[in-house]
């Protein structure tokens, strides 16, 4: 497993977490079951402060992608389909937001934004 | 929540002095690190000494794993490891040589821990304390403190006038240290970068009063300082700001929600700060 820690983003070091590792997940890297390391040893390894990591297994635990036992430790929660689906519409309605945004500024018209979305959708 | 270390109103004055400690309170979780902030001569290093109880203090309470410690309670001394500023081992000492007094004066002293950390700071055991650097000095200092198996660490500026690699190593070390949940940390630094990476909580001291406890992940993240004009100042509610700084072309707000206030009074720039720029405001700015 691997993750990455910029100090250089306004992107906080929770959600660098949590966003790396449900995309682990959802591409498959990580497996149900999978364990993924303690707190305490994320905390080490990536040098940061253990309540940080603490809030990002809060959430993942919150959104169902992974499941904590005590005393045994975290792993990948049974995959949900539905979540993940989902969770990959609210990033798919966040960059279509942007891009209706920056087009509206621009004075570009909604149908060549749609034009545009099929080309890419259709050639992707 | 349990809490290795609680200090309540804990209050000390000097004769002849304008120097207090002033109702100082706070209080650290287990498995947590503190960091401890303010100027020099704030009172940090004064708080941690009444928290060692080398200093007698006035009033107030200290509780170490929940109870209070008076002069004969050597086993929560045995549970408390310290580095201080000055690292104060007698010069004409090896590592080697110290080990021995310290193997005499601790009962856990873990003497093949000592040689496995003294060893991984490249440190060497028979070589006189006074030919040491001073980052090998602390380094040293660290390793007697971790060698005799505390529950709680108090570091006063550990890592100050040490080389970022050196300092990097250290942090590494501390971390460690609190992957054991029932270990916890209370470290004053002036580096505050190193508190932004490891830090849980951080305490901030002014003229030996507690300004401010709080996450440091919130105080990231979730405070936020306003650059206003002088206009935008104006229209500011009293209650949405903890300080303000008037400087020459604008005025510095430090505010609590970010968001909060990105919402409320659109078009007012909101940074995120660093603690060297919260501790700047929460001191030097009027409230």
């Amino acid at each position: 497993m691997e993750i990455i820690i910029s100090s250089n983003t306004s992107k906080p070091i929770y959600e660098q977490i949590t966003s790396q590792i449900k995309a682990m997940i959802m591409n498959g890297e990580l497996q149900t079951g999978d364990p993924i390391p303690s707190m305490r040893s994320l905390a080490k390894s990536i040098h940061v402060s253990v309540i940080t990591v603490q809030k990002a297994y809060e959430d993942l635990q919150r959104d169902g992608f992974i499941e904590t036992t005590v005393g045994r430790g975290s792993f990948v929660a049974a995959k949900n389909r539905d979540f993940i689906q989902e969770e990959l519409q609210k990033k798919v309605e966040e960059y279509l937001n942007l891009a209706a945004e920056t087009a509206r500024t621009g004075g570009i018209p909604l149908p060549k934004v749609i034009e545009l979305l099929t080309i890419f959708y259709t050639e992707g | 929540m349990t809490y290795s270390l609680e200090i309540d109103h804990l209050t000390k004055t000097y004769p002849n002095s304008n120097f207090r400690l002033d109702n100082v309170s706070f209080s650290i979780p287990r498995g947590t690190i503190m960091g401890f902030v303010g100027e020099n001569g704030a009172g940090k290093t004064t708080t941690m000494n009444a928290v060692l109880n080398t200093i007698k203090k006035d009033s107030g309470t200290v509780k170490l794993f929940g109870r209070e410690m008076d002069d004969k309670d050597t086993d929560i001394r045995e549970q408390i490891g310290v580095v201080f500023d000055a690292a104060n081992f007698p010069e004409v000492l090896t590592p080697l040589k110290l080990s021995k007094v310290m193997a005499s004066i601790y009962k856990k002293w873990d003497q093949p821990f000592f040689v496995e950390t003294v060893e991984r700071f490249k440190l060497d055991m028979g070589k006189k304390i006074k030919q040491y650097s001073r980052g090998m000095k602390m380094k040293l200092a660290l390793a007697v403190a971790l060698s005799h198996r505390p529950q709680l660490l108090i570091l006063d500026e550990a890592t100050s006038g040490l080389d970022p690699i050196v300092r990097d190593e250290i942090l590494g070390v501390f971390l460690e240290f609190v992957e054991d949940e029932n270990h916890s940390i209370l470290m004053s630094s002036h580096i505050t970068s190193d508190l932004e990476k490891i830090a849980d909580y951080i305490t901030f001291i002014h003229q030996g009063k507690i300004l401010l406890t709080e996450k440091k992940d919130a105080l990231i993240y979730d405070y936020g300082i306003a650059r206003c004009k002088a206009e935008q100042f104006q229209i500011i509610d009293r209650e949405d700001m903890l300080a303000y700084k008037k400087r020459d072309y604008q005025i510095d707000v430090l505010v609590e929600d970010r968001k909060a206030f990105e919402r409320k009074y659109g078009g007012v720039v909101v940074d995120m700060g660093s603690i060297d720029e919260i501790m700047l405001l929460l001191i030097k700015g009027e409230q």
